[in-house]
């Protein structure tokens, strides 16, 4: 399926003036019911992606940033409750929308990739198979035409000799073979939005930046919005056009990249800064956070999530709400921001 | 390459076989008392006992009398029967044919009931279905076989007149068809007989279900314990994002992935179906093996009885020789060798 | 046990009404099976009445093809059906356990020879094997109890040898044999008594398939004899009775079977939830 196509049958994303966001999450609120309690996985995460731009969403583990992009796809577990917010895709109301439009929505305009590539592929099926099912559910293509289809689509993620690989099932697979092929199964029907979830992280370092390349590469060739979910702010910064900071929940700061880093304003994102290697820094330079995320299952959690490890917190830190100062293209979530 | 595979797996069984002629020798001869009496029958004068003695080599050493029966046995020759006057072997061929389409049928019956009730209980954990297919695992593994059919009769054939009289394979009127399989359902097919068939069906039908009712309870726990695992994989959510429809999700996906470990519990449930077929044949008069080597141990006739222990022995070994190769042909993760 | 240990059984029976009941239904069936045949109304072989005869006040149960009173026989027959089962299982349950933990806790040629004993038993459907038994040291009560132990043993073998050889390398192990011990003393005195709890949890789930591979036997005609009241016989003798639509001759017993085996299911369910909850399906 080309770009024609793909904006014949997407028109606000393809028509999208630049200021006008593919996605526009306001305000999301997520909660978990465990057997040990409720979790508040996310409190009023607020980010927006613009047609062509990378968004990178950063935190540590347990953030919020993986329940943010399943919540965006609409794919929690039955046992999460959004309980708050708004999820716009290309104009369409994420959170009112059926699952028939929503699992048509799903592998056409809206995609993902994930973090385990061999874990995410079907194991008993051949992977050339697995990218037909998803060419022939979205149409464009014949039966008799997917085998071929599928084959050229391995070919644009740099599979050598793809028409005999599209015969192997993942397990004959390298990590990054499998990684390829996942990004060839989101990419198939060239989706307007494409969600990576830490794509590199099981990867070895000198596959995780051709991965990354070819990703965006491909991104940046069809004018495709991109979230890339990472831990690892040095990878956000390389290729990431603005980056979203998550702890604990909460969106702390958005910014564009480089104003992020010359200037953060979160105490977090400097904390953030402060433990990223970078070139002409020794690893005795690098700073750990100190404390750990607070255990999002109290009921007496205060406005802001980040105070207990926070060196610049005041008495009046904890009164709800939580402010969020918003000028020129940052946010801040923080009462006194640096 | 299937064939090297093949006969590695076969020549990995030949221990266990050997096991089961060893095993079936000790029991033939290991009769307390005097084994030529037993062999003789209760009928029978003094120098009949002592022509069976030296007939059957008893009164020679273990040894030697182990390699006799291993000339016997690879003679074809599993004893006399004194109840039928024909040898054992020839009586056990004639009888297997209506064992193996009970038990097949059963089988198939289980199968098809025991995965459907599994799947849909595992798609809606906790619901209606599910409580239902808890109830009936739990309550199946109680009830004896005998009883299931007996039950079965009581309300089938005499409450509600819908299923015929346990009298056999057929009724009184039908004939058998042309012997080309054994099987009275194949055979009415393949010469085109109608009315046979339908006897041969309405006869066959309640001791199928008896016996298959059997294992549908453990069926049914190990799919839904395996669909289960399954639907919470990372590779089904991944499905899901690509927006694959739900009956591609649940059938060419999960499904798939979740009989592999059934395929491997169906030895089990075989040796369950082998041995709770001898007590449905007895419940519904139906002529197999089970059945002839029932009247015999009756009788006090016991070569029929060793006979059929080796058959089943030799059965049941092959059995699963043929469920570990269906394996490995369906999960291309196995090593295709030896 | 421990003060711990039975301060955690009350606490996981106070949480899990089923497990009680399963408790309770199991010191039912114990009872009737020891003082039953003294309670009950009529002479479990003798005719009490008419033959034939549907359930009434008379005779709860009804009365079967020689006007015996069915509820009587049915009580009765706990008895022998529980008797055999626990005897089948005491006897799989020791030398089981044994040979097991043996071939787990020396390897070498133990193991061999166990494994390749309980592979070989393994090879059979079991009941079949159970009927070649049977056939092969004669038909009485005795060798269907025989038989029935045979069959089970390998599942206790397994069980056995790989807690056996899972605690072969923990520390009280080598504990005692630095401290001079045989290995005779540690197989009795360490390893055996670890065992007991998970071993307990088998017993008595085998102890449901023990019965029915009892009454199964019966049923075709081995072991028992007419007119000794037993469960899997019963049905037998109400086997051609229900065509004719005499449905009680048969029901009682087979419900009496239904029963027991569910009671030790239950029973084996919360052991197995009070010995190791992680195994909890």
């Amino acid at each position: 399926m080309n770009d024609v196509a793909a904006a014949t049958l997407f028109p606000a994303a393809a028509r999208a003036a630049p200021r006008v966001p593919v996605l526009d999450v306001a305000d999301l609120s997520v909660e978990f019911r465990t057997r040990s309690g409720t979790v508040r996985a996310l409190d009023g995460v607020s980010l927006q992606v613009h047609r062509g731009e990378c968004l990178g969403v950063v935190g540590e583990s347990g953030s919020g940033k993986s329940v943010t992009a399943y919540a965006v796809m609409r794919l929690l577990d039955p046992a999460a409750r959004i309980t708050g917010g708004r999820i716009t895709f290309g104009g369409m109301d994420m959170l009112g929308a059926g699952d028939a439009d929503l699992a048509d929505l799903r592998g056409r305009e809206l995609s993902m990739i994930f973090q385990s590539p061999r874990a995410s592929l079907n194991p008993i099926r051949p992977v050339g198979t697995q990218i037909a099912d998803v060419l022939l559910r979205h149409g464009g293509v014949t039966r008799a035409q997917a085998p071929a289809r599928a084959a050229a689509l391995l070919a644009e993620v740099g599979i050598p000799d793809p028409e005999r690989r599209a015969r192997a099932y993942p397990f004959e697979l390298s990590g990054g073979m499998c990684q390829r092929v996942g990004i060839a199964l989101a990419l198939a029907c060239r989706p307007a939005l494409l969600i990576a979830d830490e794509p590199t992280t099981g990867l070895d370092v000198t596959t995780q930046a051709v991965i990354m390349d070819l990703v965006l590469g491909l991104a940046k060739a069809r004018g495709m919005a991109t979230v890339l979910i990472t831990h690892d702010l040095g990878l956000a910064t390389e290729y990431c056009d603005s980056i979203a900071v998550m702890h604990a929940g909460h969106v702390v700061e958005t910014a564009p990249t480089a104003a992020l880093f010359a200037t953060p304003r979160h105490p977090y994102t400097a904390r953030l800064i402060g433990a990223t290697p970078r070139p002409g820094l020794a690893l005795g330079d690098l700073a750990s956070i100190p404390g750990s995320l607070p255990d999002l299952r109290r009921d007496d959690l205060p406005a802001c999530r980040f105070l207990d490890r926070c060196e610049r917190v005041r008495p009046d830190c904890a009164a709800a709400p939580l402010p969020r100062r918003t000028e020129a293209a940052r946010m801040v979530a923080c009462r006194y921001p640096l | 390459m299937m064939l090297a595979v093949i006969a590695g797996r076969l020549a990995a069984a030949l221990p266990t076989l050997a096991g089961v002629v060893v095993v079936t020798f000790l029991l033939t001869r290991a009769l307390p008392g005097d084994p030529a009496a037993y062999f003789a029958g209760p009928a029978a004068t003094r120098e009949a006992v002592e022509q069976i003695r030296a007939q059957l080599g008893l009164d020679r050493s273990l040894g030697v009398q182990f390699l006799g029966y291993l000339r016997e046995l690879a003679r074809g020759d599993l004893g006399l029967s004194i109840t039928t006057g024909q040898p054992v072997l020839s009586d056990i061929v004639a009888r297997l044919p209506a064992s193996a389409e009970l038990t097949l049928l059963a089988l198939l019956f289980a199968a098809l009931a025991g995965i459907s009730l599994g799947a849909l209980a595992a798609l809606r954990p906790n619901g209606w279905l599910d409580n239902l297919c808890r109830v009936i695992a739990t309550l199946g593994v109680c009830l004896p076989a005998f009883f299931t059919g007996l039950l079965l009769i009581y309300v089938f054939y005499y409450l509600l007149g819908w299923a015929p009289a346990p009298l056999g394979r057929l009724d009184a009127f039908a004939a058998p068809p042309p012997h080309v399989t054994g099987f009275f359902l194949i055979d009415s097919l393949l010469a085109g007989d109608g009315e046979t068939f339908r006897s041969a069906l309405a006869q066959i039908l309640l001791p199928a279900l008896s016996l298959g009712i059997f294992a549908v309870a453990p069926i049914a726990r190990i799919t839904r314990g395996s669909m289960l695992a399954v639907m919470s994989s990372d590779f089904i959510r991944a499905a899901r994002a690509h927006g694959l429809s739900a009956r591609t999700v649940v059938i060419a996906y999960a499904l798939r992935n979740a009989l592999l470990p059934v395929v491997t519990t169906l030895g089990m449930v075989f040796s369950f179906l082998l041995g709770a077929n001898v007590l449905i044949e007895k419940v519904f008069a139906w002529p197999g093996i089970g059945s002839y080597a029932v009247e015999a141990l009756i009788a006090s006739d016991y070569a029929p009885v060793q006979g059929f222990v080796m058959t089943m022995g030799f059965l049941y070994v092959l059995l699963n020789l043929a469920i570990d190769l269906l394996y490995r042909v369906i999960d291309p993760r196995m090593e295709v060798t030896a | 046990m421990s003060a711990a240990s039975l301060a955690h059984a009350r606490h996981v029976l106070s949480g899990n009404p089923v497990t009680a009941l399963a408790f309770g239904l199991f010191a039912l069936l114990v009872g009737t099976a020891i003082i039953g045949p003294e309670l009950v109304p009529f002479d479990p072989i003798a005719a009490a009445g008419p033959a034939l005869q549907p359930p009434s006040a008379r005779h709860p149960f009804g009365t079967d093809a020689i006007g015996r009173d069915v509820f009587s026989r049915v009580i009765a027959a706990a008895r022998l059906d529980l008797g055999m089962a626990f005897a089948a299982v005491a006897i799989v349950f020791a030398c089981g356990t044994l040979a097991g933990a043996a071939a787990g806790l020396f390897g070498g040629w133990t193991d061999r020879i166990v494994g390749r004993l309980a592979d070989t038993i393994m090879a059979f459907p079991l009941f079949v094997l159970a009927m070649g038994i049977v056939a092969a040291l004669g038909n009485t009560v005795t060798n269907i109890v025989i038989a029935t132990a045979v069959v089970n043993f390998p599942l206790y073998v397994r069980i056995a040898r790989t807690e056996a050889s899972t605690r072969r390398g923990a520390g009280y192990v080598e504990a005692a044999r630095l401290s001079g011990y045989g290995e005779a003393h540690i197989l009795f005195r360490e390893i055996l008594p670890n065992l007991l709890p998970i071993m307990m949890v088998q017993v008595s789930l085998t102890l449901g398939y023990a019965i029915l591979n009892c009454a199964g036997l019966s049923f075709i005609g081995l072991g028992v004899r007419p007119p000794a009241p037993e469960w899997g016989i019963m049905v037998a003798e109400g086997a051609s009775a229900i065509i004719s639509g005499e449905w009680w001759i048969a029901l009682f017993p087979g419900l009496a079977l239904m029963t027991a085996v569910f009671t030790f299911n239950l029973l084996g369910d919360g052991l197995r939830d009070i010995v190791d909850p992680r195994r909890r399906t």
